[in-house]
């Protein structure tokens, strides 16, 4: 079966192969080495003059793509670590979001901000955040997050494809995770709908009625996945799982879809939980909903420890996510 | 159809758009005084030898970054002042519908934005895809003394060195980042900054656009051959505000940096009649841009909740 990482490394060998105006750039990407996480592994064997390894630069090389793309090319930037997003951030606030906007509509910016994010991995305070909640709600900028219910490849072409900027979110615990097949394993029991869009959302409906949402994306559908295999097992409480691909800007029809029935919202994140994800869905929800419940599960407003014991306390765990459900229902 | 058709390789056709662009900034400023405007603006009075000298040596195609202070270079690229001053009015007419205003207008390969130092690296990038197209053109990204106080540019310039890229970096030093001297915000020199990622420097501290021109004609020669980035550092004078009504400058030293006119400097190469029928040409056409622009509607927009 396949894997996130193999699938993603996959789209950008298709990408290159078919559209000789995708170049990638990144810092340490060059073959043998392939990349920190091996994403861009094989790349520049097959593609020298495509495949641009930077200095330590991620200012410049966001820069530097915004210019490619303003003039006709489709550049891919790998930031290693998606803590060092926020070195990218006026690349991406300034100049790629606004640039189509702003000239009124004269160019496009197709860039795609490759990176990777979230903790676990015993990284300390500057090498495991998930900081995508910062770049949420940037007009003209999309973030999208992979997983392993849809497919990581077809993502990816998509942000490709894409005229406008999208950030790219891959969760590091994501890389080595096998997909998903609907009707099987972990799936066994819920039945997948699919919306129809290029960053599609997922829902997982249950057998039974389900008395619960929970919203989440990237890694955090493997935790409420386990989550509400819990709550069936332990407490006989069936539950709804809506999982999205773009997180902003925010398309929420199959959550207000599943509320309409459940009634009790469940967001799952592995941001700090202050002005997050989940807290911009609640109060959409909210605004559409005359009777919401609602709890959140983030990380706590810390910095990420290093090590793991501080790790497994301050991110949302599946205990966490189940401990929430149950306050949420009673 | 460019406004200026770029044969200003003599003497009048420098002088017109030196006098275009003073002119154009000056009825710019009243238009504020009076009320017309509202917002703000940055002046290029005083340094209209740099924009007519540089401009005077590019080919049509080439790419050009300007930065919060472009009118001057916009311009001197060939711009239309009816299309700029219906931009800095608000106008659906302007240059990009009323949406940039004055710090962010793109036309044709002339772009802007007002972000210091963050327009280097997309400038860096544009070259980039002009190399490897092959386009031969080049890309010429206009930064100030104050820029140099931005990371983001050493980024870029280490790159443009690293990968040979076609782009020229003109670099304006009028002395004052808003309005903060150079004494107190750049230590060491500016050329050994350009020096130290062996990018080739022609440095002037002139106002004569003829000298500039000449400068100018070296570095594009150089970029375009193939040989990777250069730099040219203008050493100038802004006679006019950072903006508007922030100018903490003395008035003797104002009055001494008004000797140095471009205009005066390089007008003296014409018979009086020149001058005075350039200056019957530009007020036409300053006029005309903004009046007409003036009567173009505002943009609207609808909204859907």
């Amino acid at each position: 079966m396949a894997i996130v990482l193999d699938r993603l490394n996959y789209a950008l060998h298709h990408a290159m192969e078919t559209d000789e105006r995708v170049y990638i750039l990144g810092e340490d990407i060059l073959d043998p080495y392939g990349g920190a996480f091996k994403v861009t592994r094989g790349l520049s064997t097959k593609f020298p003059e495509r495949v641009l390894t930077t200095p330590i630069s991620e200012a410049a090389i966001v820069g530097v793509a915004n210019g490619m793309a303003l003039r006709g090319l489709r550049p891919i930037a790998e930031i290693m670590f998606g803590d060092f997003t926020t070195l990218v951030a006026d690349q991406l606030v300034n100049h790629a979001s606004k640039f189509r906007w702003m000239y009124n509509d004269q160019v496009r910016v197709p860039i795609v901000i490759r990176s990777p994010m979230g903790g676990r991995r015993g990284y300390g305070p500057t090498h495991s955040q998930s900081l995508e909640k910062m770049f949420l709600g940037v007009p003209g900028l999309k973030v999208v997050a992979p997983n392993t219910l849809g497919d990581p490849a077809k993502l990816l072409a998509s942000a490709i494809a894409d005229d406008d900027p999208v950030m790219f979110i891959e969760h590091k615990l994501l890389y080595p995770r096998t997909l998903l097949e609907p009707g099987k394993g972990d799936l066994i029991d819920f039945q997948v709908e699919e919306t129809g869009s290029a960053f599609p959302a997922f829902t997982l409906h249950s057998p039974g009625s389900a008395r619960l949402t929970i919203a989440c994306y990237g890694y955090n559908f493997e935790l409420a996945r386990a989550a509400a295999l819990d709550l069936l097992i332990d407490y006989e409480i069936f539950t709804e799982i809506i999982l999205f691909s773009q997180l902003s800007p925010f398309e929420l029809e199959p959550l207000f879809s599943s509320l309409v029935s459940t009634g009790n919202l469940l967001t799952v994140e592995e941001g700090t939980l202050s002005l997050g994800w989940g807290a911009e869905l609640t109060a959409r929800s909210a605004e559409k909903m005359d009777k919401l419940r609602v709890r959140r599960v983030a990380a706590l407003d810390l910095p990420i420890g290093n090590a793991k014991s501080l790790e497994d306390i301050i991110l949302p765990s599946v205990q966490d996510i189940v401990t929430a459900a149950l306050s949420l229902i009673s | 159809m460019r406004y200026n058709v770029p044969v200003m390789d003599d003497n009048y056709n420098l002088y017109k758009t030196m006098l275009l662009i003073r002119r154009f900034e000056e009825r710019l400023l009243s238009e504020f005084s009076t009320g017309k405007l509202v917002g703000t603006t940055h002046a290029y009075i005083g340094q209209e030898a740099d924009a007519a000298g540089v401009f005077s040596v590019t080919e049509p195609e080439d790419l050009v970054f300007s930065n919060h202070r472009c009118h001057g270079h916009f311009l001197a690229y060939g711009g239309e002042p009816y299309r700029l001053a219906a931009e800095l009015m608000g106008r659906i007419t302007g240059l990009v519908g009323g949406r940039g205003g004055s710090q962010h207008i793109h036309w044709r390969n002339f772009y802007s934005n007002g972000i210091q130092g963050g327009i280097v690296p997309v400038a860096t990038g544009m070259a980039l895809a002009e190399k490897v197209r092959a386009t031969g053109k080049i890309t010429l990204v206009f930064i100030g003394d104050g820029t140099l106080g931005e990371g983001v540019l050493y980024e870029s310039l280490n790159i443009a060195a690293l990968w040979k890229l076609p782009i020229l970096f003109v670099l304006e030093d009028n002395h004052y980042a808003q309005t903060t001297p150079v004494e107190i915000s750049v230590s060491g020199t500016i050329s050994g900054r350009f020096a130290a990622f062996g990018i080739p420097v022609w440095e002037r501290e002139t106002t004569d656009v003829l000298e500039i021109k000449s400068a100018a004609n070296e570095a594009v020669h150089s970029v375009r051959s193939g040989a990777g980035p250069g730099c040219l550092i203008l050493h100038t004078h802004r006679f006019s505000a950072h903006s508007r009504g922030d100018d903490p400058r003395s008035h003797e030293e104002l009055a001494r940096i008004r000797q140095f006119d471009p205009l005066t400097v390089h007008g003296e190469r014409l018979t009086p009649e020149a001058c005075k029928k350039v200056e019957s040409e530009v007020v036409v056409v300053i006029n005309d841009a903004f009046v007409r622009a003036e009567a173009d509607p505002f943009p609207q927009m609808s909204v859907d909740f």
